[in-house]
């Protein structure tokens, strides 16, 4: 079997004042062995609580999900001793030092003390927290606190890293290290990442599938390139000296509309097309090619911009 | 992971910052200090009985105190990391959850054997005698004491989860009212009848006694086995009431 992620129907309902919360409905999910996977939604979209089914951390309401080889609900233990997770939060015990809490989670995860102990100077190294490894958890400054969550996640070398939204509260230098730190151990060891996100350029960067997820349910799985061709497309903006010489053209081209002397239509491989329809048509004084964002497969998908979604929530 | 291991390990990792910060524990004696230096030189002198007498009955309520409080206020590490996320983490760990919570329990047995070991040789000097088996027995029900009631503080921080001013409102509405209703720093011979019923049903009046009893050297009095036992139960139902809350909290 080469799926180390599988779900069926997983639901999770929240009771919260007597109203009945759909978190998550009916997800269905396979994730291949080595796979890097972003999950994309705005706040509240589910994403979160999904994770949480899938790490043991939330019991689900029904459907099933087998992870790392071990079913969720009736060996919980098997999944966790194969995973790592690292949450929103700050993994590391505000006033422990730095290393001892890499020592405590390898205890936690069954390894000998001197194994624990070479392994947390190897991820101190890596994650270059080797400075600090004698100072106090609260004393660390976002981006380092955010690496250590990292190294604790990576402790006993897991197969299957679990991400929810690691990147938030980072600047954009300390986003960028996290991510060359994950690419990395990804090449190296192969590891299957699985990652939540709002961040759209993050998931558009670095993951070979995304997952997008709205109001507790997933609306769309595919590679980034793919969402963007099927679901979006490249928008082409011509600009014409007067609005005979527009409609003319736009007789031209299929799917296009024409606004005064501009016209405007979505196509596929615009990079291809803009430079052939520049040259047929000689009346053309402008022309702009925009290619889509996974924002704007959002919009196609649900009508809203994830970042008016953000806006709204921030 | 066995229990037991498991348990070690949770353990070992909450004693870590004490081992590391040693200071912490002699800091956190300031407040009993307090008790002592200000409120035992008042209750000596409203004494007609002789400073060392007076000694010899306050100084066992103020190790009790020493542990009253230790353990009482210590679920707020927990709340704390609840509330940041390195609970969390603990919780996808693959140990047993029961040994979260008993392993953090019997941590709280340490900062108290050596806080009441420094405040009883503190006092000494000022006529306070202890016998030294009373008061290893002493601080072995302290121990069992703080293991119960500190259970009992991380229950309360697990029920407030959501709400931290709850846990900070129940903990300062209980402490206080137990620390007078015990008698640990004035005798409620004299107190009128309905503190004395409250008393009697207050686990910490027979800790406190037996705390007496035993630091005296009077080492096999009924004060003493009424201690123990009430530790004791103190110690199962706090121990039980926490696990269960740690196993329901997700």
């Amino acid at each position: 079997m080469t799926h180390i992620i599988t779900a069926r129907g997983l639901t999770k309902t929240f009771r919260v004042k007597k109203a009945v919360v759909d978190a998550v409905t009916d997800l269905d999910l396979d994730v291949q062995r080595g796979e890097l996977v972003a999950f994309l939604g705005p706040n509240g979209a589910g994403k979160s609580t999904s994770l949480r089914m899938l790490t043991t951390l939330l019991p689900p309401t029904s459907g099933t999900a087998t992870v790392a080889g071990h079913d969720i609900a009736t060996d919980p233990a098997g999944v966790r001793a194969r995973i790592g997770y690292i949450g929103q939060g700050t993994s590391a015990g505000h006033n422990q030092r730095v290393r001892d809490e890499l020592l405590s989670q390898g205890a936690f995860y069954g390894m000998s003390r001197t194994d624990a102990a070479a392994r947390a100077d190897e991820l101190l190294e890596s994650l270059d927290l080797g400075a600090l490894a004698t100072r106090k958890v609260l004393g660390l400054s976002g981006g380092q606190k955010r690496r250590l969550d990292i190294a604790l996640g990576l402790i006993h070398s897991p197969e299957l890293l679990f991400l929810d939204e690691p990147s938030t509260g980072l600047d954009p230098q300390s986003r960028a290290n996290l991510w060359q730190h994950l690419l990395e151990l990804r090449r190296e060891h192969g590891t299957t990442i699985f990652v939540t996100t709002h961040f759209l350029e993050e998931a558009d960067q670095f993951a070979e599938r995304v997952l997008v997820m709205d109001h507790g349910r997933m609306i769309a799985d595919d590679t980034a390139a793919n969402l963007k061709t099927t679901l979006a497309g490249d928008v082409i903006t011509l600009g014409f000296a007067s609005e005979a010489d527009a409609r003319a053209a736009a007789s031209r081209i299929p799917t296009s509309s024409t606004t005064g002397s501009t016209v405007t239509a979505t196509v596929d491989r615009g990079d291809l097309l803009l430079p052939r329809l520049i040259r047929e048509l000689d009346s053309v004084t402008s022309a702009t090619l925009r290619q889509p964002t996974l924002d704007d497969v959002f919009l196609a998908l649900t009508g809203r911009s994830l970042r008016e979604t953000e806006g709204a929530h921030a | 992971m066995t229990m037991t291991t498991a348990t070690w390990n949770v353990l070992t990792r909450e004693l870590r910052p004490v081992l590391r910060d040693p200071f912490s524990l002699i800091f956190s004696l300031l407040q009993p200090l307090v008790f002592l230096g200000l409120f035992g030189p008042l209750l000596v002198a409203s004494s007609p009985a002789p400073a060392s007498q007076t000694l010899q009955s306050f100084v066992p309520g103020i190790l009790v105190m020493i542990a009253l409080f230790g353990t009482g206020t210590t679920g707020s590490n927990l709340l704390y990391e609840m509330q940041t996320g390195s609970h969390e983490r603990t919780l996808v760990a693959p140990i047993p959850r029961s040994s979260l919570l008993v392993g953090r329990a019997l941590k709280e047995m340490v900062p108290i054997m050596v806080q009441a070991c420094v405040m009883a040789l503190v006092t000494i000097p000022f006529g306070f005698s202890v016998n030294p088996i009373g008061l290893l027995l002493g601080l072995v029900l302290l121990a069992i004491f703080g293991l119960g009631f500190g259970a009992l503080s991380y229950s309360l921080a697990l029920a407030s989860r959501n709400n931290d001013w709850m846990f900070w409102g129940i903990q300062q509405a209980t402490l206080f009212p137990l620390m007078i209703l015990s008698g640990m720093l004035l005798p409620l011979d004299n107190a009128p009848q309905w503190m004395q019923v409250a008393a009697a049903f207050n686990p910490i009046s027979y800790v406190v006694s037996a705390e007496r009893s035993l630091l005296a050297g009077d080492l096999a009095s009924m004060a003493t086995v009424g201690g123990f036992v009430a530790a004791a139960v103190l110690a199962a139902i706090g121990l039980g009431v926490g696990i269960r809350a740690m196993k329901k909290a997700a």
